[in-house]
């Protein structure tokens, strides 16, 4: 048997259904590698060793039961954006390193009744706001690939945590690429699904009209396994679908022949260098083998995505920022002359550089004056990729590209410079426009370092994507590579 | 467009930011540039084409009934607070 941090979490599942270890077992060796490693990697804000062990032993009481559901028993990590009850919750903010969550996120309450453990909180750049996991509060996260890079972010605790198999699997969320490109960065399966597919119910709000929560692991059928206990209806979102969830493994292994794929001419034209383009043809090439016909297609207004994205989102988060005044939660300042002094110093001391940064340009494109050259605009523009993309689906099944224009860059080398740290999502965005759901998985590595294939599919499509990137991991094997340090 | 130091201190007072002056000429560089990147949006035609808030055509947000759903929890959420007294959140007086 191999070791247990080797294997994925459908084979976890396995054993654990086979009496080969207990969830105590499985969970006590994930918290040992946690203790041991990371240290140096800083992907953990907060590990949960108790409650784990407690959750570890429910879990086997339920097993022994049969009680068990399909993710009884398994260990995971959630991304510190998520509001876990009694638990403390940063979203990587000084402004909120003194809050504990009142309540449980939805995606956090049904992993819960799933019977799944939480080893801890992860580590991510503040308020989601970052392509590196340099803007965190608690520091930056190393790549488990090479301790000098970037695991890219904002979910990079998460990506860390799960390349260097201290933990099986792990919840990120999406804004504008935050599942995807670091799971390219480090190679592992991440889906971002359909807005509104995926609870954002206690889910630290960046810009609500674009979040996604989603899960970062080694494979398409672990992700299959999560998505299905995450995903569906829930009240208490005001933009949650009421469409029933499809059974993800379900259709897993459906033959690939005829699949139609997309290769959108602009994602090979913009900035990717051809070294970085190689293995994702390769990958492409592997897709003609099995069946599938490559099919150029257009979207002439993609390449405004970056400039549609920091318009919107900043705006949005400028207004769900708001809500944190140092008066009901979050940080304080020490003695406020009065009330004007008490928000402002509570915000300007609270929040990082980069989110303030945010919040002052979604403050300036909503202001009088602006708001018609800036902001309408921008959604107006959004309109246009979104429907760009639409026509895209009426020709091809999926469209597929790179996740990411580069691989793993230094830590340190783009923190001065906004405008080169938002380029590096430039592939992933244009899915978050327009709400489709959308996937990286590994396809293969450069000077050591991994690389993604992007794959994205029209609304609500996340069987056909779990589908074709299980096909690919059936003839492949780079979702199965891990660091050596951590092997 | 390019922002001045003075232009941001304006911006950092309606997003009730304090900021200092050093950070007000670093933000002032690095918001131009990034207003600089979003006027690439001026190249797209947009002359009849409707404004877009929210990525699912036809999705309306939904009113529940008015019905008493939660339980009252305030000393749970008011353990969070910076500062209370009586069930009541303090803030620096307001009227003299």
């Amino acid at each position: 048997m191999a070791e247990l941090h080797a294997q994925t979490l459908t084979e976890l599942a396995a054993g654990l259904r086979a009496g080969k270890f207990s969830s105590v077992e499985l969970t006590r060796h994930f918290l040992e590698r946690i203790s041991k490693y990371d240290a140096e990697l800083n992907a953990f804000i907060t590990v949960t060793s108790e409650l784990a062990l407690a959750q570890a032993a429910d879990a086997d009481a339920r097993i022994a039961a049969g009680t068990a559901s399909a993710l009884t028993g398994l260990p995971l990590a959630h991304k510190d954006i998520f509001c876990t009850d009694g638990v403390l919750t940063t979203c990587g903010s000084k402004m909120l390193s003194n809050f504990v969550s009142p309540y449980d996120a939805t995606v956090v309450t049904r992993l819960k009744q799933a019977g799944m453990v939480m080893l801890g909180k992860t580590n991510m750049d503040e308020f989601a706001m970052g392509s590196s996991n340099e803007t965190s509060f608690y520091g930056a996260v190393k790549n488990p690939w090479n301790l000098a890079k970037v695991p890219g972010g904002s979910s990079g605790g998460s990506a860390a945590a799960v390349a260097a198999r201290i933990a099986p699997a792990a919840t990120g969320t999406d804004t504008g690429g935050s599942i995807r490109q670091p799971a390219a960065l480090t190679s592992l399966t991440g889906i971002k699904p359909t807005y509104g597919r995926v609870s954002r119910y206690g889910m630290i709000a960046f810009a609500s009209s674009l979040d996604q929560g989603g899960v970062m692991c080694l494979s398409a059928e672990d992700a299959a396994l999560l998505l299905q206990s995450m995903s569906g209806f829930d009240v208490q979102d005001s933009t949650s679908v009421d469409t029933p969830v499809p059974d993800y493994s379900a259709t897993l292994n459906q033959s690939l022949k005829g699949l139609k794929i997309g290769l959108v001419k602009e994602f090979f034209e913009q900035g990717l260098s051809n070294e970085n383009a190689k293995p994702v043809r390769e990958a492409l090439a592997v897709y003609e083998q099995l069946g599938a016909r490559l099919v150029e297609v257009s979207l002439p207004n993609l390449p405004l995505s970056v400039p549609t994205y920091y318009v919107v989102a900043p705006a949005e988060c400028s207004s769900n920022l708001s809500r944190f005044d140092g008066v009901r939660f979050g940080y304080r300042c020490d003695n406020p002359r009065d009330l004007q002094d008490l928000y402002t110093r509570s915000r300007g001391e609270g929040f990082g550089s980069e989110v303030k940064r945010r919040i002052m340009t979604g403050t300036y494109v909503l202001s009088a004056g602006y708001y018609d050259a800036y902001y309408l605009r921008a959604q107006k523009i959004r309109r246009l990729i979104t429907e760009e993309f639409a026509n895209a689906f009426k020709q091809v099944d999926v469209l597929m590209g790179p996740t990411s224009p580069t691989t793993a860059f230094d830590i340190g080398a783009k923190v001065d410079d906004p405008v080169t740290m938002y380029l590096n999502d430039i592939y992933t965005i244009g899915a978050n426009l327009a709400g489709l759901p959308a996937m990286s998985i590994p396809c293969g590595f450069l000077d050591g370092l991994p690389v993604g294939l992007q794959i994205i599919g029209g609304h609500f499509a996340e069987a056909k994507l779990l589908n074709v990137a299980h096909g690919y991991q059936q003839v492949t094997d780079w979702h199965k590579r891990m660091p050596e340090r951590y092997a | 467009m390019s922002l001045t130091r003075k232009d941001v201190e304006a911006i950092a007072h309606l997003a009730r930011l304090a900021i200092t002056e050093e950070e007000a000429s670093l933000y002032a560089d690095s918001l131009s540039r990034i207003l600089h990147l979003v006027e690439q949006l001026n190249a797209a035609d947009v002359s009849t084409t409707e404004p877009m808030a929210h990525p699912l055509a036809g999705l309306v947000q939904r009113l529940r009934a008015d019905e008493v759903t939660a339980t009252d929890q305030h000393e749970k959420f008011q353990l969070n607070a910076g500062k209370v007294s009586s069930g009541l959140y303090l803030v620096p007086k307001v009227i003299e």
